[in-house]
């Protein structure tokens, strides 16, 4: 099945205005399921581009203690893969914003990869990012979501030799995700020194959009990256929107005008 | 067996187990442990020089021991016991850690953590980090902390800095995660000095490179002492390094039965066991795909055992192989099984054995009478003075003034 496209339109589009795309990150299900769908359109309003929607997982190693908490409170909400998926499809009903996935992969192959594929892809899902897939143990992962029409985004480190650079840039469609500090994931004061490096060296490698993530949290860091970047990824800083408005019943606006700061569009 | 291998495909597969399951940024550095490895493998003074920390630091060889009033009162098998209790620290860990604090040396590493359950792995790596001067930080479940106070102390003693995790069940997975998010960002200048034949490849088969000295002693012990192989090989299996340390160097010999013995904790109920291969599925976790106790919605459940080295919820790869490929078997015994094994080896042979271990004694213990003329050899990883306190709790009997 062909691509959706979505995710390539959306850089397209983003590239036309001249502005970086503003991935957001978001954990399924925090606080509460049956509120998730409202968030992400909220943060579409705001001016998110494209949706990075988290599955939470028990053991979240390449996360700081922000996302941990988040995926401790969806989990604890009974947010499970299929509930994910169903989130999703209501997202979709209201929204053409790309929504990828972004998941360890315990959740997934437990929940029958081929089935998740099929599912995501008719709830409107348009790619998937998985935090613990190496490229060398991806191609049936990419050859199931490659059959089902998904885009497979991969992660390059600023570890990541030139080979294996190569190889991230060759196994991803869509967008490559740029991570721009060795760590896990949480706001930082600034951003990496190295990461524009880094990303001019992705470019002689691919030509797919370029978005840049880990420890991005202010709009000046959004001016920053989106200098020399297609996309900026934002997670740990909604996720502390979510943290302190959690049972707040202005929780939807506070995300909104969080995202309308770091998105710079009104 | 030609459908057993021994050493893993290039991807650190065992059949389809192992693996590298973990963020891109690690990727670069386990190639580059196992590039340090694989040189250190063929350097003559890599090797010379381990042997000697091996000898003479650590006490190896380790006698093997006969246990003759332990299998007369059981009135069965002829019990062997390999006895990695008497290295240096008091538990097999040691092998390993002095394989990976020679690679971290190598490779310039300036900084060493590792995770640690019942604190044998931590208070090895905390001995091996003092012996060449390293900064060292050991990560451990809060509750693990609680259990094991004298290995927390010993740590510190030895110069290295304890950190409590306090995420999750607050034991050994939660100080694996922990430790793996240290190693994500220190990743420079830091060794993260891995405990088990766990995580990603290259570490489960470093890891068992390290201690196959235990099997290789041992099948040259009994050739020589009674002129032939055992029957049955007893090991307990937390990760499972001292059981792949004993079982390899027996891998090839089809009549040797392999038996690892897994926490059956208190009852069959997930989460209040650590048996992975009757209670688990297979799945990802902390960097490999093996067995693993998980729900319906594949998070990972919580475990339970009074052995805190057991108390996983995820086997080493290459058992999970040996178990598919019927190579070796798996059984769980029970807190009290493990318990009461204790009490008796104490009691026939004078030897205060490791919770850890005591779960393999039990099933040994349990085969035993049933087994006349055969050969029982048990792998005693390590002694049990740390879990004094756990069996003065289960034993209140014997910490009264008038008690026998
Ligand atoms: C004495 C002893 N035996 C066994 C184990 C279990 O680990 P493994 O399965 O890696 O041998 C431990 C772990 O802490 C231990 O301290």
């Amino acid at each position: 099945m062909p691509s959706s496209e979505r995710i390539a339109r959306c850089f397209e589009a983003c590239k036309q205005a001249g502005r970086p795309a503003l991935v957001a990150y978001l954990t399924a299900g925090d606080p509460h399921p049956d509120r998730t769908v409202e968030l992400a359109l909220a943060m579409e309003r705001g001016g998110a581009d494209l949706l990075e929607l988290g599955v939470p997982f028990s053991d979240p190693i390449a996360d700081g203690p922000v996302i941990q908490h988040a995926s401790d409170r969806a989990l604890h909400a009974g947010t499970t893969v299929a509930r994910v998926l169903e989130i999703a499809r209501e997202i979709r009903a209201h929204s053409s914003m790309p929504i990828i996935l972004f998941s360890y992969m315990n959740p997934l192959l437990r929940y029958g990869f081929d089935r998740l594929c099929t599912d995501a892809r008719a709830a409107g899902v348009d790619g998937c990012l998985f935090t613990d897939l190496s490229v060398e143990e991806a191609d049936a992962t990419v050859a199931a979501m490659k059959k089902h029409g998904l885009d497979t985004v991969f992660l390059a480190a600023p570890t990541s030799t030139e080979r294996r650079l190569k190889l991230v840039a060759e196994y991803s469609t869509g967008f490559v995700y740029v991570v721009s500090r060795t760590g896990v994931t949480g706001e930082q004061a600034t951003v990496a020194g190295g990461v524009h490096e880094l990303v001019d060296q992705l470019k002689s490698l691919t030509s797919l959009p370029l978005a840049v993530g880990f420890g991005i949290s202010r709009r000046e860091h959004v001016e920053a990256i989106g200098g020399y970047a297609d996309g900026v990824v934002v997670g740990s800083a909604f996720m502390r929107v979510v943290e302190k408005y959690g049972s707040a019943p202005d929780l939807a606006a506070q995300l909104e005008s969080f995202t309308r700061e770091l998105s710079g569009r009104s | 067996m030609s459908t057993t291998i021994k050493t893993p495909d290039a991807g650190g597969h065992f059949g389809p187990y192992g693996g590298r399951y973990v963020p891109e940024t690690l990727m670069a550095p386990l190639e580059e442990l196992e590039r340090a490895f694989h040189e250190a493998q063929q350097d003559e003074s890599f090797r010379a020089e381990l042997k000697d920390l091996l000898a003479n630091f650590a006490g190896r060889p380790t006698p093997l021991y006969e246990a003759k009033r332990l299998s007369q009162t059981l009135g069965g098998a002829r019990i062997f016991i390999k006895r990695e209790d008497l290295l240096h620290t008091g538990a097999h860990k040691i092998n390993n850690c002095l394989g990976q604090i020679l690679l971290a040396r190598r490779m310039g590493k300036k900084r060493i953590i590792a995770e640690t359950g019942a604190g044998q792995h931590g208070v090895a790596t905390a001995t091996v980090c003092a012996l060449f001067g390293l900064e060292c930080v050991v990560y451990m479940g809060e509750e693990d902390m609680r259990r094991q106070r004298l290995n927390v102390f010993r740590m510190r003693m030895l110069g290295a800095k304890v950190v409590s995790v306090t995420s999750g069940s607050r034991t050994l997975k939660d100080a694996v995660s922990e430790a793996m998010r240290d190693w994500v960002t220190n990743v420079s200048s830091t060794h993260y000095l891995l405990g088990s034949a766990l995580g990603s490849h290259p570490y489960p088969m470093l890891v068992r490179d390290f201690h196959r000295c235990t099997g290789d002693e041992a099948r040259a012990q009994i050739l020589e002492r009674i002129g032939r192989l055992p029957d049955t090989i007893f090991a307990c299996v937390g990760g499972g390094s001292n059981a792949i340390g004993i079982f390899t160097a027996f891998i090839g010999d089809a009549g040797v039965k392999l038996v690892g013995v897994e926490a059956g904790g208190r009852s069959g109920k997930l989460g209040e066991h650590a048996a992975r291969f009757s209670g688990g599925s297979p799945g990802v976790l902390q960097g490999a795909y093996s067995y693993l106790l998980q729900d319906e919605d594949g998070q990972v459940s919580l475990t339970h055992s009074v052995s805190a080295g057991l108390d996983y919820a995820l086997v080493g790869p290459e058992h999970a192989w040996l178990h598919d490929q019927g190579r070796a078997e798996y059984v769980s015994a029970t807190d009290s099984s493990a318990l009461n094994a204790a009490k008796t080896l104490a009691r026939t042979e004078g030897i205060i054995p490791a919770l850890e271990s005591s779960h393999a004694i039990a099933e040994a213990l349990r085969r035993a009478p049933a087994a006349k003329d055969e050969v029982f050899l048990i792998n005693l990883s390590g002694r049990g003075d740390k879990d004094t306190d756990i069996y003065r709790e289960n034993f209140p009997e014997l910490d009264q003034d008038n008690a026998e």
